[in-house]
């Protein structure tokens, strides 16, 4: 940004670290949210381990680790993992920035708003998964029509987020600007864009996490390839510990995005209440 | 000289919030308006700093028409209003973009020092106090170097000691460069403390009902008797203000209410 930047770091580092933020690395009591998954596996592989428990419907973490293991080895998770990535990165990004151009017309022009937010309303009344017997028919069992449906769980949360946000943007905060006289660009990209951002980022990672749950149901409904497709290939042989270990690279995975996503913003989000940031970072 | 001419403001919806403003300002004097609540304080400051546009009558700075937001017209809010994405540094050189950026830096530390806020130049908004945050608005709009500076009850939210040292403040950053000052307030010790010139007007439409004199020297004494008469003789003014008949009404505002 124009301002004073240099003057600014240059306080800034002589000033002590704030807020939970200087620590990047997990504290102790970050780490206590371990404690209860990991008793539970463990006193399930005593169970197991014991002959309390039958091992075909909910099969051990040694298991299920073993699984991972083997597909990791074999080169199969990297596959399915990479699978599962680009179609959700391919429909998230369709997805997101169809709703953020749809979303900042609809939030700054009452005339778009008028026009379109209504049509949108009725399209985000339809259940997403229930388009899929459509987009088969128009594009097919492969990518195109899994890659849309994610776009389609992307799109909502972000398009309203991303309205809503430009929408409630502080008219006194604006008003600043005409007083410094910023022209319509410099308005956006100075007042406009800083203010909204806190929300646009919130709303990408709620679209992110639909786009990981439609993945699911795409590569459910057929996929040669995907952890969608090892959920079921575990389920037609009865393979229980690849059905677990899927979900688990799921969560991984949906976390590190996730993860990304947060840490991708945070360089601009700086300046927020620590309480909103640890609130933001879940 | 900022000249207002027939200054008259008639909202979309009908109110008639100012009605017939006549008044010239010296460069450089310090005048304070005051008056009951809904007489057209605040936007009589909002047609000066082009943020709403006059239905009647104009306001001329040296000459010249203003219409819209002027290089030379500075406003503080009621509120701070800082951008709480930039640090108080970066809110404060937020309008010096068309400086170089070493000027800009040395004009935003010179800033910070003069109200008493130097190494705060890297905190957020978020990190000051009420007292402090209205100070950096302060400078904000006084780094631009502006001949005009409207203040809109800027003081209103504070404290009574952090209101007096923010007068000092004020006081001496006017002092550096000489704006005028045009500050809209409802407390009458903090006109009598600061003003050249005090204008109480009168609501319904919102017009000036007089103007009493002062007679005081600078740096006040705002124990003596002159300032206490001073004190007197607005808020015998402000009472006759509240008193004082409306005129007929204006036809659109009976057009809008004829029900
Ligand atoms: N944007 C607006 N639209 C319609 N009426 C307004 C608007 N702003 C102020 N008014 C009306 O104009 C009158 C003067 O308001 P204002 O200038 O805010 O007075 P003050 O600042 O002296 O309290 C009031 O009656 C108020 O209700
Ligand atoms: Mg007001």
């Amino acid at each position: 940004m124009s301002s004073a930047d240099t003057a600014a770091s240059r306080s800034r580092a002589a000033a002590p670290p704030r807020g939970g933020f200087a620590a990047r690395a997990p504290s102790p009591r970050a780490l206590l949210g371990l404690l209860l998954p990991l008793a539970l596996a463990l006193g399930y592989e005593i169970a197991f381990r014991l002959g309390l428990v039958e091992a075909r419907l909910l099969p051990p973490p040694s298991r299920v680790f073993a699984t991972l293991a083997e597909l990791a080895r074999s080169g199969d998770l990297l596959t399915h993992a990479s699978a599962t990535l680009a179609r959700v990165f391919a429909g998230f990004v369709f997805g997101a920035v169809a709703a953020i151009l749809l979303g900042a017309l609809t939030g700054s022009s009452a005339l778009a708003r008028r026009l379109l937010d209504p049509t949108l309303q009725a399209l985000r009344a339809v259940p997403s998964l229930a388009w899929v017997p459509l987009f088969i028919m128009w594009f097919g069992i492969f990518e195109t029509s899994k890659v849309t449906l994610i776009a389609v769980g992307v799109f909502f949360p972000v398009y309203l987020g991303v309205m809503g946000a430009i929408a409630s943007v502080d008219r006194k905060i604006v008003e600043v600007g005409r007083v410094f006289r910023l022209d319509r660009v410099a308005l956006a990209r100075r007042i406009l864009l800083p203010a909204i951002l806190p929300d646009v980022v919130i709303a990408l990672r709620s679209g992110l996490g639909l786009g990981f749950m439609f993945v699911v149901a795409a590569e459910i409904m057929g996929a040669s390839e995907g952890l969608g497709y090892l959920l079921l290939d575990g389920q037609q042989l009865g393979k229980a510990a690849q059905i677990v270990a899927a979900l688990i690279a799921f969560a991984v995975l949906g976390k590190i995005c996730d993860g990304l996503l947060a840490a991708a913003a945070r360089p601009f989000l700086r300046w927020q209440d620590s309480f909103a940031r640890a609130g933001g970072e879940g | 000289m900022l000249r207002l001419s027939g200054l008259s403001k008639t909202y979309p919806n009908g109110t008639q919030a100012l009605a017939d403003v006549t008044l010239d300002v010296p460069q450089g004097e310090i005048v304070a308006f005051v008056g009951g609540s809904g007489c057209g304080k605040t936007t009589m400051l909002r047609l000066i700093a082009g943020l709403e546009q006059a239905s009647k009558g104009r306001v001329e700075l040296d000459g010249e028409t203003l219409t819209a937001p002027h290089p030379a017209v500075g406003v503080i809010f009621q509120e701070p209003r800082l951008l709480p994405w930039l640090t108080v540094a970066q809110n404060i050189g937020f309008g010096l973009s068309a400086l170089s950026r070493a000027e800009r830096e040395a004009r935003v530390e010179e800033a910070l020092l003069r109200v008493g806020l130097a190494g705060y130049g890297g905190r957020w908004p978020r990190e000051l106090s009420g007292g402090q945050a209205q100070r950096v608005a302060i400078v904000r709009a006084l780094v631009a170097r502006p001949k005009v500076l409207l203040l809109d009850e800027p003081f209103s939210a504070l404290d009574a000691f952090t209101r007096a040292s923010l007068h000092e403040h004020l006081i001496g950053l006017w002092e550096a460069h000489k704006p005028t000052l045009l500050l809209v307030t409802h407390d009458v010790e903090e006109a009598v403390t600061l003003a050249d010139r005090v204008i109480v007007l009168q609501p319904k439409p919102g017009r000036i009902f007089a103007e009493p004199t002062l007679d005081l020297t600078r740096p006040r004494d705002k124990v003596g008797h002159d300032f206490a008469d001073a004190k007197r003789r607005i808020l015998a003014a402000l009472d006759g203000s509240l008193q004082a008949p409306s005129p007929t009404r204006p036809r659109e505002e009976i057009a809008g209410a004829w029900w």
